[in-house]
């Protein structure tokens, strides 16, 4: 053993930066919740902010309901073009998806997971704003599920195949038709990572702002037509922190805190619901 | 004797139709997703013909971006996605490595394993315009005020750390793209250091190799080509990164070698000039900047899919 006092010394050295590292990627998780908490607990206290729509700029108060209408419609209304399509795309690549095709849905299904999201609205902005010349909850929806649609499938697809086999023979073997044994077998069988999939998929839309900009546009005033441009809370978030006005600015912060509490729930509830499937 | 069918004939035929149509719609919904890659595709480039026709290749090395004169060029953008990126796996990465490692390896603190890994659980699920509203007001002041001034003094013989800090800019946009970036390339790189099989570490352990001798010798030559794909990834992620790097980069159309100045990135542009942009050139142009930026993060996330599946071997990393 030659010089073992310096390599105890390197080794000493290597596992307190190891620790020093971890140290480093924590602090900036827990300034940030500090800050969105303190900074954001006074916008949400402020009279009126779940209740009045924004002032314009300069006049104090006002709130921020028609960012939260807006989140949970555009979000709302994503999901529901999102969730069945992706489930059943799911479903496809574990029960016939062992094939050319299927690999080929899984790759692109890879792709979209890596583009930027400000991808999804330029694809929302052509395929709707462009056609219907005006911005639109709608396209924002509809940006917003194609960017929910590979996590959804993917979750489905892992799921399904976590199914033994030998429930599907089972479910053949006793005459019911492979549609059937899908459906009613193995279906409910993986709901719970479906329904996970569906929940985590959720959560990151609702915190998208790239994809709502040139589709939901945003809008000051409570709108529920998704035919028409609406607010929502990622972009108040955006748009007042732009602005020298206090009062907009609390409103910033009480968006962020209320828009985290919204995704950490659904992570929440996400993990809940495999919990209690599992049990 | 002919034996009584199990199923009658005609249910027999209704469970064939059955599966026939169920088989379709799956298969319809698997066309689906193709509709959608083509869609996508033609979304992004028909409405950049105008702009790829006017500038063609060209547009790569023009520095100039005015809307006035109806000259664009995408090269300021594209310096400064790439400056931004590099500053911020120079910083992610050693970090992600190190907090990655101990996640995976050491058995001390274990206490502490479990809720630092929930917490960057939590960091990866923090919606981007919530870290730009935080780097907007509280990260960008720290930087004018104190590490700027601070750099700018000890290092300033630097071309990189001249000039005046306002806070905003390369350097400030490249650190909070590490913070951004710093959960994927944890949470990737624990999983493949835990990939790496106990008999190598423990063989190295046994041969009187300490920790940091096994880690730089066993576990890192093993795990090069997994920790690359996780590098990737995590290149992926920040080339594309939009809201929070717009808030916080100044937004000026400008190649400068001072990391104080301020710039523009792919994305932020399009964020920025999207609703405002008249004219089939203008609104042209910024499409093409998206065609090139979607181009470059699916280089960037095969190339980083192929590195991990080759670690892997067939099993899918979990992403």
């Amino acid at each position: 053993m030659s010089l073992p006092l310096v390599r105890l010394l390197i080794d000493r050295v290597v596992v307190a930066l190891v620790v020093l590292c971890v140290m480093v990627a924590a602090i900036p998780v827990l300034v940030l919740f500090l800050f969105v908490i303190i900074k954001g607990l006074p916008g949400i206290l402020t009279p009126g902010f779940f209740t009045d729509s924004p002032h314009p700029q300069g006049v104090p108060g006002g709130g921020v309901l028609n960012a939260i209408i807006g989140t949970l419609e555009i979000v709302g209304i994503g999901s529901l073009l999102a969730v069945p399509v992706g489930a059943l795309i799911g479903i496809f690549l574990s029960e016939y998806g062992r094939n050319q095709v299927g690999d080929t849905v899984r790759f692109i299904s890879d792709v979209l997971t890596g583009l930027p999201s400000i991808a999804f609205g330029i694809l929302g902005y052509t395929v709707v704003v462009l056609t219907t010349h005006h911005f639109s909850a709608l396209s924002g929806s509809i940006a917003l599920a194609v960017l929910m649609l590979p996590v959804i499938l993917r979750a489905t697809e892992t799921a399904l195949l976590l199914v033994p086999n030998t429930l599907r023979e089972a479910g053949l073997a006793l005459g019911a038709a492979r549609w059937r044994v899908t459906l009613e077998i193995v279906v409910p069988a993986a709901l719970g990572g479906i329904v996970t999939g569906a929940l985590l998929a959720m959560a990151r839309a609702a915190g998208e702002t790239a994809p709502l900009l040139f589709t939901a546009f945003g809008n000051d005033i409570v709108q529920t037509n998704p035919l028409q441009p609406m607010g929502a809370l990622a972009l108040t978030v955006f748009h007042n922190a732009l602005v020298p006005y206090p009062n907009l600015q609390d409103q910033a912060w009480g968006a962020a805190l209320l828009l985290v509490i919204m995704v950490a729930a659904t992570n929440i509830l996400a993990r809940v619901y495999v919990r209690r499937i599992e049990r | 004797m002919v034996p009584t069918p199990l199923v009658a004939a005609s249910r027999q035929r209704r469970l064939v139709s059955g599966d026939r149509v169920f088989r379709v719609i799956a298969y319809g919904a698997a066309g689906l997703v193709m509709l959608i890659a083509v869609i996508f595709i033609v979304a992004l480039v028909v409405p950049a013909l105008p702009a790829i026709t006017k500038f063609g290749l060209g547009f790569f090395v023009t520095r100039t971006w005015d809307p006035v004169r109806g000259e664009f060029g995408a090269l300021t953008p594209i310096y400064g996605t790439l400056v931004t990126s590099a500053i911020a796996l120079l910083i992610a990465f050693p970090i992600g490595l190190g907090a990655a490692l101990f996640l995976a390896e050491d058995a001390r603190l274990s206490l502490l394993r479990s809720p630092l890994s929930f917490l960057i659980e939590l960091l990866a699920g923090i919606p981007s315009v919530v870290i730009g509203l935080w780097a907007f007001f509280i990260l960008v002041p720290l930087m004018r005020d104190k590490v700027d001034p601070f750099l700018n003094h000890t290092l300033g013989f630097l071309p990189l750390f001249r000039g005046t800090p306002s806070g905003y800019g390369f350097l400030t946009a490249g650190l909070v793209l590490a913070i951004m970036v710093l959960p994927i390339m944890i949470a990737l790189s624990r999983d493949v250091i835990r990939a790496v099989p106990r008999e190598l570490r423990e063989a190295s352990l046994a041969l009187g190799a300490t920790n940091a001798e096994t880690i730089w010798s066993v576990i890192l030559p093993y795990a090069r080509v997994g920790i690359t794909g996780a590098i990737l990834l995590s290149l992926g992620r920040a080339l594309g990164e939009t809201i929070a790097v717009t808030m916080v980069i100044g937004n000026s159309v400008q190649i400068s070698a001072s990391l104080f100045a301020s710039g523009y990135t792919l994305p932020s542009v399009i964020a920025n000039e999207f609703t405002e942009a008249n004219g089939n050139v203008y609104l042209g142009s910024l499409f093409y900047l998206g065609v090139v930026l979607v181009l470059i993060t699916i280089v960037v996330n095969v190339l980083a899919r192929l590195l991990i599946w080759r670690f892997s071997g067939s099993s899918r990393a979990a992403v």
